[in-house]
This record gives structure tokens, C-alpha cells and sequence, in this order.
């Protein structure tokens, strides 16, 4: 099977995309569209692409500075006068305004946009400060806040302008390296629904972000070993789509969680939860062991975390296995 | 509208400060010290400076008071109340399971609170968020943001300050209510935040200091004239007496967060003109 050093994908006809970039283009599509939207900015925008707004409608985009704290709780005063706020930054300095995303923006439901690029531990070589390993933890436990993690660049704008037309806090995060596209033929996101790409009956794959891509592949490979999987883009992590979960667990008997991600406290956790309530069935998780990164290249660190597609194929073996 | 210029703030902040006792002894907890050193402010804002409405606190055209210091719940609920925007009975249930009334600011709870708070510093950003989008609406509104004297230890305090010179937004309004104590000690024994109006004045602010936060006409001096302030933003603070109208409770930092005993809350009734 492909390693993840090997990247390529089988099956795409677009070229790989960073899921950041789908940031700045869709922000000016949906404000000339007429919606209402303002961002604010802490240094970052060429990075998470938001500059893109601010070429476009410079007198609606707020630069802070290097001052997330300040921005945070700025966004949710401007969102008090009925804007849409995209505040971006990368996914460790939102982690840095944690006390004034509660207060400003999920404690009063503001509606405000966190879209934070360089999420996970593929930014790769900046190292272990630069790698979010704890975002999508500290977001889904926010009561109010959607948390969602997308697949690919065509998901990630989706997911956006699925943003602008539901009220409320919104974390999205994005990511750094050039990914396979998986919505090559278009999105289908849908806040709240996973999204099942593969249909299967031996395991259920269930993943957000870039390790969907590489749960297709390992799917791909366990079919040659005769084993079924399904494959679950798990894109939104809250409101957790507890009921696919629970279809997955029924009908194929097994589940495997892959996320770029610390586990117990990510998706992986979140599903273990909801599915020990439901219909508990082996679970194997791919996720960022009890640790920090390292510096590399994003498919090295990827490689050192175990977040490779080798990594699900043997997890769903194992999970397999386990079952009665 | 503007409240009606005949109101009698003096006998009005001696009723707020009658509310405050008597709510914190009902709930038996909450902050007494930080409320009292504010009545004076938030009478004048409310009695006089503010364009707001009670009947409609969502009015699009209002002025913006963010409680910054979100621990001083009681002088904030008892204003608004005693300004018509909820029922002064509803004071009683403060803290109580099912009130609206939290032990600190809660967004629209009741109409009138602007902002949630309790853990501070974030109240000088909130207010520049929401000057900012007035600003890009159009709207010449002001945005008032009150802050204790100990609060300026939060080191967001400062970004929103650089990051309001830099934008040169006006009509954004900081209030420092110098009360010179917080929660275990003097501010001066805690962490030293003085000269404040130098370093406003540093980061790019109009400032006005020295004034007696207790005197209604130097209250309304330096609010009117923070009003008026075009181009840059503007800054007032207030020397005032924590614990203000209750002998044993000014400048006790044991009152800071603690609720009176019975003898305690009858003597301070009884002070207060109760």
C-alpha cells in the first residue's frame, strides 16, 4: 500500500489544495454576495489567507496585531451590532485567547467565526509550538460553539459558507499542506451529518480533516486483504453526528477514529463516549499519541505520529480482530 | 432618549447604594466594596450622558455601557433598575437559582446588560469590537466601558488600548473607577498599576485624572467632557472610595467580595439612611 511520504492521490482529478486556501476567496464571494461579514486579523492574513478580504474590502477587515485576547473579544463586541466576524489566526494562537472565547464569544452565542489555518501537527517544520494538538479539544468544550474539521479545500469552503448562514460560534480549522481533494466532483457538507464516502461492512473508518483522504486509501487496501470498510468523513466534531456513529457500530461491528488530533480528547474520545451510551463495539484510534511534535517535513511528522494510512489499515485489522 | 435632566441623582445613587447592601446580604454573597466605589458613575451615565432608552434597550440608536468590572453586578442591576429597566423587586432575587441576576454580567440578562463578564480585562476590547462596527455603519454612538483600578493588571487592557489609539477610534470611552483596592489587598501592596494616566496617555489617549468619583458634578465634568473627545479615544478616572456610605466597609478590602453579618447589614442600613 501507499505510504504517507507517498502521498499522491488515486483517484482526484483536481490538484492537491491546502485547506486554507479556500479562506480568503470564499470571505469576498460571500460579501459580494451581500452578506454581512468583517474579519479581524492578528498578523496572519497571508498566512490563513484572510488578506484576500482585506484587498477586497479593506474598511471591513481589522488588523490587532499580534493581540489575539484583544481580537478575540473584539470580534465579539463588532458580532453585538450584527456582523458576521471571521477572526483568523493559526489554530495555537486562537488556543492562546482561550478565557475570551469563552467570555466574549460562547457564553453570549456571539456570532463569531474562528477559522484558524495550520491546524494539527502538519505544519511540519515550525515544530511542536506551531502544532495544534489540542484545538479541536478546547473548542468542542465550549458549550455553543460548531467545531468543524474539513476533508479538503472544497469541504473547507462549504463549511464556510455554511457558517455565514448559520448563527453562532464557529471553530473551523484549517490546514497548512497542499492535501488531496476528495470533493473533487463537489461538497456535500452538511453541519452536523457525516458524510459517508464509502460504504462498508467489516469496520467503519471514521475521520476528519487530512486523514480522510488517507482512511480512503487504507480502505482501498484492506479490500484487498478482504475486509469491508466504510468510510465516515466525521467533518463536523460538534454537534457530533451521534446517530451515523451508532449505524456504523450496528451494521459493521467495528470502529476506527482517525484524526490529526491528541485522541482521548478529540474525536476520538468524543465518539467512544457517545458510542458507549449507544451500542459499544471495538474502537481503535489514529490520533496524535500523549505528546508533543517534532520538527520535519508535514508527511514526516505525519509519519512520526503514526497519522498514515498504514496506521488506520492496521488499526481497523486490529479492531476487526477484536470483534466477537 | 436622555433620561430626564430633573432626575435626582443624589438621592438616586443613596437608594442604589441601599439596593447593593441589602442584595449582597440577601444572597449572602457577592461584591459590595466595588459596587459602592461606582454608584456615582454609572448615575451619571445613565441620569446623564447616555443616549438610551429602558423601554427599549435594543434600540438600535443607544449608547453602550460595558460593565467591565463584572464582578460589580449590584451597582449595575440596581441602576438600570432604579432607571426603569426591570422592576427594583426583581433586585431581590439576585444570585438565586433562576434569577436573571448572575452573581456577574450575562449578556442581555437583563435587557440592558451589554456585555458578559467576570473574568476581567476584556471589557476595553469588547467596547472597541463594538465601537468599531458602529463606526463602520455610520453610527456616532459612544461606548462606555467601565474597569476597576486593579484591573489594569490585565494585560489585555493594553492591547485594547494600543490597538484603540492606533485605529484612532473616539467616542470609545475607558472609566477607571480608583478605588486603590482589590480582592486580597491595596492595589499599591498587589501589583502597581500606577501613574494609569500616564501610560493612557502613552499608548495615545486623551486623559482626564484627579477627580472625585463621589462628587455628581466632577463625575459629570469628566464623563461630559470624554464625551466630547474627537479622534482619539478617551480615558477618565475616577479616585473614589471602595466600600463608599458604609464607615466599616470604605477602603476594607475584606469587602471586597464578602456579604455583611446581620449587625453588619443593620449598621449599614442605618448609615445609608435606611
Amino acid at each position: 500500500m501507499t505510504t504517507a511520504s507517498q502521498s499522491q492521490t488515486t483517484n482526484q482529478s483536481q490538484a492537491p489544495a491546502a485547506t486554507r486556501e479556500a479562506l480568503g476567496p470564499a470571505l469576498v464571494r460571500l460579501q459580494n454576495a451581500g452578506h454581512d461579514i468583517v474579519v479581524v486579523d492578528a498578523d496572519l492574513g497571508k498566512s490563513t489567507t484572510s488578506r484576500a478580504f482585506k484587498d477586497a474590502f479593506p474598511e471591513r477587515f481589522f488588523t490587532f496585531g499580534i493581540a489575539e485576547q484583544n481580537m478575540i473579544s473584539a470580534a465579539g463586541g463588532l458580532a453585538t451590532l450584527g456582523y458576521t466576524v471571521f477572526a483568523t489566526t493559526f489554530a495555537v494562537f486562537a488556543e492562546h485567547a482561550f478565557d475570551q472565547l469563552r467570555m466574549s464569544i460562547a457564553q453570549p452565542r456571539l456570532n463569531v467565526k474562528i477559522v484558524a489555518s495550520h491546524g494539527g501537527v502538519s505544519t511540519g517544520e515550525d515544530g511542536a509550538s506551531a502544532q495544534s494538538i489540542e484545538d479541536i479539544a478546547l473548542f468542542a468544550s465550549l458549550p455553543t460553539f460548531s467545531v468543524v474539521v474539513p476533508a479538503d479545500v472544497v469541504e473547507a469552503e462549504a463549511a464556510i459558507e455554511s457558517a455565514v448562514h448559520t448563527h453562532g460560534p464557529w471553530y473551523i480549522r484549517t490546514g497548512r499542506p497542499k492535501i488531496p481533494v476528495v470533493y473533487s466532483d463537489g461538497p456535500r457538507f452538511q453541519l452536523g451529518k457525516a458524510d459517508k464516502l464509502r460504504e462498508g461492512t467489516d469496520v467503519t473508518l471514521v475521520a476528519c480533516g487530512l486523514m480522510v483522504d488517507r482512511s480512503l486509501r487504507a480502505a482501498e487496501a484492506l479490500d484487498r486483504i478482504g475486509i469491508s470498510a466504510r468510510v465516515l468523513n466525521m467533518a463536523t466534531i460538534r454537534p457530533l453526528d451521534v446517530d451515523a456513529l451508532e449505524a456504523a457500530a450496528r451494521e459493521t461491528g467495528a470502529i476506527v477514529v482517525a484524526e490529526e488530533h491528541l485522541s482521548h480528547t478529540g474525536l476520538g474520545g468524543m465518539a467512544a463516549q457517545a458510542l458507549a451510551t449507544r451500542h459499544p463495539v471495538p474502537m481503535e484510534f489514529v490520533g496524535v499519541p500523549d505528546r508533543y511534535g517534532e520538527s520535519g517535513t508535514w508527511s514526516e511528522v505525519l509519519e512520526i505520529m503514526g497519522l498514515t494510512s498504514e496506521g488506520v489499515y492496521e488499526a481497523a485489522r486490529r479492531a476487526v480482530s477484536r470483534k466477537a | 432618549m436622555v433620561i430626564d435632566a430633573a432626575v435626582d441623582l443624589g438621592a438616586l445613587t443613596a437608594r442604589v447604594r441601599r439596593h447593593i447592601v441589602r442584595m449582597v446580604y440577601t444572597a449572602k454573597s457577592g461584591h459590595i466594596g466595588g459596587s459602592m466605589s461606582s454608584a456615582e458613575i454609572l448615575a451619571v451615565l445613565y441620569g446623564r450622558i447616555m443616549k438610551h432608552d429602558p423601554a427599549n434597550p435594543a434600540w438600535e440608536d443607544r449608547d453602550r455601557f460595558i460593565m467591565s468590572k463584572g464582578h460589580a453586578t449590584p451597582v449595575q442591576y440596581a441602576t438600570l433598575a432604579e432607571f426603569g429597566y426591570f422592576p427594583t423587586s426583581e433586585l431581590d432575587t439576585f444570585r438565586q437559582k433562576g434569577t436573571r441576576l448572575q452573581g456577574h454580567s450575562v449578556l442581555g440578562k437583563p435587557g440592558g446588560v451589554e456585555n458578559s463578564a467576570g473574568s476581567l480585562g476584556m471589557g476595553l476590547s469588547f467596547g472597541l469590537g463594538i465601537r468599531l462596527g458602529m463606526r463602520l455603519r455610520g453610527q456616532d454612538n459612544h461606548v462606555y466601558v467601565l474597569m476597576g483600578d486593579g484591573e489594569q493588571q490585565e494585560g489585555q487592557v493594553w492591547e485594547a488600548a494600543m490597538a484603540a489609539a492606533h485605529h484612532e477610534v473616539d467616542r470609545l470611552v475607558a472609566i477607571v473607577d480608583r478605588n486603590r483596592v482589590q480582592n486580597d489587598d491595596f492595589v499599591e501592596n498587589t501589583m502597581r498599576p500606577q501613574p494609569i494616566d500616564e501610560k493612557y496617555r502613552a499608548f495615545g489617549w486623551e486623559v482626564r485624572s484627579g477627580l472625585d468619583g463621589h462628587d455628581l458634578a466632577q463625575v459629570e465634568e469628566g464623563l461630559a467632557w470624554a464625551r466630547d473627545v474627537r479622534g482619539k479615544p478617551a480615558v477618565v478616572i475616577f479616585e473614589t472610595i471602595k466600600g463608599k456610605g458604609v464607615s466599616f466597609m470604605e477602603d476594607n478590602p475584606a469587602f471586597h467580595g464578602a456579604p455583611p453579618s446581620d449587625e453588619q447589614f443593620a449598621q449599614a442600613m442605618q448609615e445609608l439612611g435606611a
